[in-house]
């Protein structure tokens, strides 16, 4: 804020000064995280890899009847890492399996973060009965198995990615609804927040206006923590065979290599790489998530290089 | 999360966490009211949850997947009269709610129906899989809580230096692995062998079906060796960050500088004085980490073909079986429950401040 008459000139760009301030201070707190830079610097090649997928390997690479190669050929220079048993090349199909991967945890940890942040709010704010009965059930989906409670949501829905989506999201929202609730609480209790009711300010406005913004950094490191375990729960239903037939994924790939006795025949080079890329997704996703965390709220002990 | 970090113990100069309180029969017999009302309280809630999931596999079975009978009859003909008398041998053409009734009544004595595959009682099938899940899972579940507490302990004590970074980056790395990719790389190295390593393990199962004694005891154990690494690889990691960050928290306690104070070597002061306190947080992991095993094993039983519960579980799906899998839902969600509730009741034993 260089000119004070400026940026008192309407309260919307004092705003906006004041969140731009804060962005910048988080920024130069992260990049002083190593394991924090080189998780997203992962992370920005391989989305890149996911958006460029067309250009680079084309998008017929899918197609099972006009596969260029023979099957279950070990890697060659045509083929780097190989082709599957319909003669398709691996590299291409790891490339293609990256949007997916990639689409569909940040879609379900979305869902699972705004179910969440929804049920929280709502129950830190309103309190009482209401309140009881909403945390209730949400300790009851923390004591679900998640895994198994998602696997059967996508056996008895039809197959596609967005059941996979929503089985994944509908699943994993408690521990933000938690987290959130407890923020909520934490904020509300603040002066601020009577001065607003005394003004006139109405749950809708408290809520949206005064309680959101003081949980989105929360919100965000959730979000963060939650895409490695949705890229995880997606790989392990595409891998039981849960997932839509018509995508590649990565973890469908394992099933297929798993179905094409990749196993027995000792074929390591068409298991290996779709577990590496995902680990390599999920630790990077994670890395980011634990470096957010422990800028936001230092208290935690994250170690910091 | 100042919600999740444990307070600084109150007056405990270096003492360990007292199991029973002792005192006069006063308080003594008040606390033990307390608890008594603690657990009443606790057993309710896990009534309601274990209800809860039985409304919940109900309405997911029989809502869900439209009607029961045309899955069952899937790509056969089959007459209106056949449907008809399918529906009325199920119960289908009763009202809902009789239904449900119904299910509950033959659910509590634990009887989910006839699978469709097996053509026998799901009860019978699961009952039958037990044993090898508890062995399984139970034997890795020792394996990596040890294990978690012992690095985790070495990792928080000599935070920031570069055992604890190399250690946590292992388990980080670790715990991002896919489960049942890493059972299939191993069954890969191990049991069929690549280049110089040969195959020392089988490939799957549990037995190998003619040695008896010492042998079958040694044969079963030789079967479990794969298995068991990758549920520990993968398992461990949590357990570990656990205990590092509440021995952490109790790092700057007060009570840890005047045990120092006192002379007592680092060994101890870690042994006597930190790890006791910095491990209540961890007690629970270990028991939520027993109730999610038998839902966890789902992958490895099924990449190491091991006759347990998750094996089962996959056969179920991929048809899908879906009493059998109603069945292990029931199962699974119970199993969960009642270890949580477990660690509900013991909690308050090992602290004191908790549920008075």
């Amino acid at each position: 804020m260089t000119s004070t008459a400026d940026a008192l000139s309407s309260p919307s760009s004092l705003a906006w000064a004041r969140r731009r301030g804060s962005v910048a201070r988080f920024w130069r707190s992260y990049r002083t995280h190593r394991t924090g830079l080189l998780g997203l610097g992962a992370l920005a090649v391989i989305a890149l890899v996911a958006l460029a997928a067309p250009l680079l390997v084309g998008g017929d690479v899918q197609s099972v009847t006009n596969a260029p190669g023979s099957a279950l050929d070990s890697p060659s220079g045509e083929f780097p890492l190989g082709t599957d048993q319909f003669g398709r090349s691996l590299l291409g199909l790891l490339i293609w399996g990256a949007r997916i991967s990639l689409t569909v945890g940040l879609m379900a940890a979305a869902l699972s973060v705004a179910i969440g942040t929804l049920v929280g709010i709502l129950a830190g704010h309103f309190g009482g009965w209401f309140s009881t009965v909403v945390m209730r059930i949400t300790d009851w989906f923390l004591v679900m198995p998640t895994l198994v409670l998602a696997i059967v949501l996508a056996t008895v829905m039809s197959r596609s990615v967005w059941t996979v989506i929503l089985a994944i999201g509908v699943t994993s929202w408690p521990t933000t609804a938690r987290l959130v609730r407890a923020q909520t609480l934490a904020v509300e209790s603040r002066p601020y927040i009577e001065r607003a009711t005394a003004l006139g300010g109405g749950h809708g406005h408290i809520m949206t206006r005064h309680v959101l913004p003081n949980v989105m950094p929360l919100v965000l490191a959730q979000t963060t923590l939650g895409i490695s375990h949705a890229i995880l729960t997606e790989a392990t239903l595409a891998f039981l065979g849960l997932g839509d037939p018509d995508v590649v994924s990565w973890g469908g790939m394992l099933q297929d290599a798993r179905e094409a006795g990749a196993v027995s025949s000792g074929h390591w080079w068409y298991l290996a790489p779709p577990g590496i890329a995902i680990a390599l997704v999920a630790l990077a996703f994670t890395l980011c998530g634990r470096t957010v965390e422990s800028v936001l709220n230092p208290k935690l002990g994250v170690s910091t290089r | 999360m100042s919600t999740a970090s444990t307070a600084p113990p109150r007056g405990g100069y270096g003492r360990r966490p007292a199991l029973v309180k002792s005192g006069p029969s006063g308080p003594r017999a008040r606390s033990a009211r307390a608890y008594l009302l603690y657990v009443a309280g606790k057993l309710g809630g896990a009534a309601v949850s274990l209800f809860a999931v039985l409304v919940t596999s109900f309405f997911l079975f029989r809502i869900i997947p439209g009607d029961p009978v045309r899955t069952m009859t899937h790509g056969r003909q089959v007459s209106a009269e056949q449907l008809a008398s399918l529906r009325r041998q199920f119960g289908l053409d009763l009202p809902v709610w009789q239904q449900f009734t119904d299910y509950c009544a033959k659910a509590l004595s634990g009887d989910f129906g006839t699978s469709y595959q097996f053509h026998a009682p799901v009860g019978d099938l699961i009952a039958e899989k037990v044993p090898a899940t508890l062995l399984l899972t139970g034997v890795a579940v020792v394996i990596y809580s040890a294990l978690g507490l012992w690095l985790g302990t070495r990792s928080a004590w000599h935070h920031g230096g570069p055992g604890d970074k190399v250690s946590t980056g292992v388990a980080l790395t670790l715990w991002s692995v896919p489960s049942f990719w890493l059972g299939l790389l191993l069954i890969i190295t191990f049991s069929v062998g690549i280049g110089p390593v040969p195959g020392m393990f089988p490939t799957g199962g549990m037995e190998s079906g003619d040695a008896s004694g010492f042998a079958y005891v040694a044969d079963v154990a030789h079967h479990m060796v794969l298995p068991v690494i990758t549920l520990v690889a993968v398992g461990y990691a949590q357990t570990l960050l656990v205990m590092r960050s509440s021995l952490l928290d109790e790092m700057g306690s007060d009570y840890l500088t005047t045990a120092r104070a006192k002379g007592l070597r680092d060994d101890l002061v870690r042994r006597r004085h930190a790890v006791p306190n910095a491990l209540l947080p961890t007690v629970t992991m270990v028991f939520i980490n027993l109730g999610h095993v038998a839902a966890g094993s789902i992958l490895v039983e099924t990449v190491f073909s091991w006759p347990g519960l998750g094996g089962l579980f996959y056969q179920a799906l991929s048809v899908p079986d879906l009493p059998l899998v109603q069945g292990l839902f029931v199962v699974f969600a119970g199993a969960m429950i009642v270890m949580n509730l477990l660690a509900d009741l013991l909690y308050p034993l090992l602290d004191p401040r908790v549920g008075r």
